[in-house]
């Protein structure tokens, strides 16, 4: 919808597809020059921090799963490891493994999600997947097994793949048996060298020539590429322990938004794919480091647009250590530790797809939970895509209204961000005074 | 077909991207003309089909369902948000100023009704999907159902039968797990019972499975269950009715009634 008078000009358009919940970005351009962006969600809140409390912990993997049917194993991770800090318990051997296991499916359905299905469309120049595979059936096909080779492993662990139901404080209900981990191999195979046809297929894409400079923040653990557990790190030097987040990230709330923005120490940063990816690039397996050389593709990545290759490196690392994981699988004497009740505080950050997710509880002696505190990977990067959208802008400006949203829409894309976590679809528009 | 999102986790939006190759022949047989958090071709109506997944929790929410439901010939509702009101339900017992305060530094700024219900408690609903998340089985055959003129039905009996036919061994019975199993809606193929934990009613309570079509299932005698056998305290029954499908009438009328007790 665009409209031209002599004051001032308005483009909007209804909604941003592809991407997860519901949101819009209003644009205000005064004399040829960009004064606000607004990235705007208004997925309507759910409350989630509020009707928790009073719930009992045992409830709570079942509950915060809802927050987000893409990364529900996430929201659970985040959950199980904070609530273990207050009870004192420490998840190791094959329980751990089990958790590293069900967390490499989640990145892998939800990365094949967005390359395939969400962002693959705006490079060949598609409205979608579907009409995408009218033209590329075998690639489309492609990206379908992948992620279904994810979803076999949520649900083999889980009992399904959205909301899985086994994830509990302590470790799983049931875990399975070396037999029927074993009995998923032959497809992760298959989906290993897929993998790599997903990297080779990407880095031959068409690029922005748009570099920025992020703070990028992600975990880093000394001897792995990070899912559960690690300092939080940023490319400025920080580095933290996940107990001391709340000093150093702040929450606030914006007027036109229901999802709160993060800074770190005021300013803001990036989570996510491309953050993961330069902070540990050390922990990449020998065949990713191999098909990045073989690729072109150098790290550390600074071009938001690159976040499509930055997922499907991480497809093929989480296909490599599942199929490590599943090698050396014995199964545990238990599916989960005893646990003893006690009073406390506790926090814990996990590699949601999307980036570092923070949850903080509080649980009185009887178990229940009295306080709750979330702040998911969108929120964090809300602010950085304003200003990415900020410095993007004048490149397109001299564009009709209609090209000038449909790339901005490209730009929210590479950030894969899930509205539904922050609150919290896209709306766009973008005021032009002349 | 059109798909549209209300207040909801895009779970059960995901579950018909997970029918993967049969998206693909989907995409064939239906033309799907709205769906943005999958395409960014977006038709506007009339639409024979709509899924609508979400429950109506804002002002402008209740105005859009009427939209929809004017432009819709069918209106399907997936999941437990817009079949039942979903897990943001839980507000309808508590106080939402309080609630904004509690996640929200400025809740002023924050426009939301007091309230999480149901697609049906504002417009016609055509045909009912539970499950939190659906499960893409029962999606695929009312979809096929609906594409080949046929009557829409879905079993509406107890997790129970399924889960014996998968052979599992009785959580409540054997390990005293407070199973919301004979009481819920059969469709996830009972998979709580088997990855060894108690049912949690994601799929709602069963309908007509105790004395026929229309009859709410006997949430009392299990209620009194947990409470006798397995010692569960008031508040901890009503937790259990409380919960992912807790607006639900059988389970919101069953929550009520231990609430009273605490």
């Amino acid at each position: 919808m665009a409209e031209d008078t002599s004051k001032a000009r308005t483009i909007s358009v209804g909604t941003i597809a592809r991407v997860e919940g519901e949101g819009a970005l209003r644009v205000t351009v005064k004399d040829g020059a960009v004064q606000d962006v607004e990235l705007k969600i208004f997925e309507p809140p759910r409350f989630f921090e509020a009707f928790l409390q009073g719930r009992h912990y045992e409830e709570v993997p079942d509950i915060v799963a809802r927050i987000c049917g893409i990364c529900p194993v996430a929201y659970q991770m985040s959950a199980v490891h904070a609530i273990e800090q207050v009870f004192g318990l420490q998840v190791d051997g094959a329980l751990r493994d089990l958790r590293r296991l069900l967390y490499c499916g989640e990145w892998i359905e939800s990365h094949a999600l967005h390359v395939y299905l969400l962002h693959a469309p705006d490079f060949l120049g598609y409205d979608s997947g579907i009409a995408m595979a009218k033209d590329h059936a075998a690639i489309v096909s492609r990206g379908l097994r992948l992620k279904k080779a994810g979803n076999a492993m949520m649900t083999l662990l889980g009992g399904r793949s959205v909301h899985p139901v086994s994830v509990k404080v302590g470790g799983f209900s049931r875990v399975p048996s070396r037999r029927e981990l074993e009995s998923l191999r032959g497809e992760l195979l298959w989906a290993r060298d897929a993998a790599v046809e997903t990297v080779r297929w990407v880095a031959g894409f068409d690029y922005p020539d748009f570099l920025s400079d992020y703070n990028y923040v992600a975990l880093a653990h000394p001897d792995e590429y990070p899912f559960n557990e690690g300092d939080v790190v940023a490319s400025s030097g920080l580095r933290i322990s996940v107990n001391e987040f709340e000093q150093h990230f702040t929450e606030h709330q914006v007027g036109y938004s229901t999802a709160l923005h993060c800074t770190l120490h005021g300013a803001s940063y990036l989570v996510g794919p491309l953050a993961r990816l330069n902070l540990n690039r050390e922990h990449l397996t020998p065949l990713a480091r191999q098909v990045l050389v073989d690729t072109g593709i150098a790290l550390p990545l600074q071009n938001p647009f690159h976040g499509i290759i930055a997922r499907s490196v991480e497809i093929l690392f989480a296909l490599e250590e599942s199929l490590r994981l599943i090698e050396r699988y014995e199964s545990p004497p238990a599916p989960a530790l005893p646990i003893v009740v006690r009073p406390g505080i506790g926090m814990a950050c996990t590699e949601a797809p999307r980036g570092i997710l923070y949850h903080r509880y509080e649980v009185d002696a009887d178990g229940v939970i009295r306080m709750v505190k979330i702040v998911p990977p969108t929120s964090q990067n809300q602010s950085r895509i304003e200003q990415d959208l900020r410095l993007f802008l004048p490149r397109v400006l001299d564009r009709s209204n209609e090209e000038a949203s449909l790339a901005c829409e490209r730009v929210i894309r590479c950030y894969d961000p899930c509205i539904s976590c922050a609150t919290h679809f896209l709306n766009l528009e973008i005021r032009r005074d002349q | 077909m059109a798909v549209f999102k209300f207040a909801s986790c895009d779970g059960c939006q995901l579950s018909i991207l997970n029918l993967e190759e049969d998206l693909l022949a989907l995409g064939q047989a239906l033309d799907i003309v709205y769906f943005p958090e999958a395409s960014s071709a977006m038709r506007p109506g009339p639409y024979d089909i709509a899924l609508v997944e979400g429950s109506i929790t804002t002002a402008e929410d209740a105005r859009r369902i009427l939209t929809v439901r004017q432009q819709t010939k069918r209106l399907i509702t997936i999941g437990a948000c817009a079949t039942a009101g979903g897990i943001q339900a839980l507000r309808n017992w508590a106080d939402v100023e309080s609630f904004k305060q509690v996640v929200y530094p400025s809740p002023e700024f924050i426009q939301s009704l007091s309230t999480s219900t149901p697609i049906s408690e504002h417009v016609h609903v055509d045909f009912e999907l539970w499950g939190c998340p659906i499960d893409k089985t029962q999606l695929l055959r009312v979809l096929t159902d609906l594409v080949s003129g046929v009557q829409l039905r879905l079993p509406g009996d107890s997790v129970c039968l399924e889960c014996k036919r998968r052979g599992n061994v009785c959580v409540l019975v054997a390990k005293g797990l407070p199973c919301l199993g004979p009481v819920t809606r059969t469709g996830c193929g009972a998979i709580c019972p088997s990855m060894g934990r108690d049912c949690y009613g994601c799929f709602g309570p069963t309908e007509g499975g105790r004395k026929g079509p229309g009859f709410p299932p006997n949430t009392d005698s299990l209620a009194v269950r947990f409470h006798d056998d397995l010692q569960l305290i008031p508040i901890e029954v009503l937790r259990r009715f409380r919960g992912i499908n807790g607006y639900a009438d059988a389970f919101k009328q069953e929550g009520e009634k231990w609430e009273r007790k605490k």
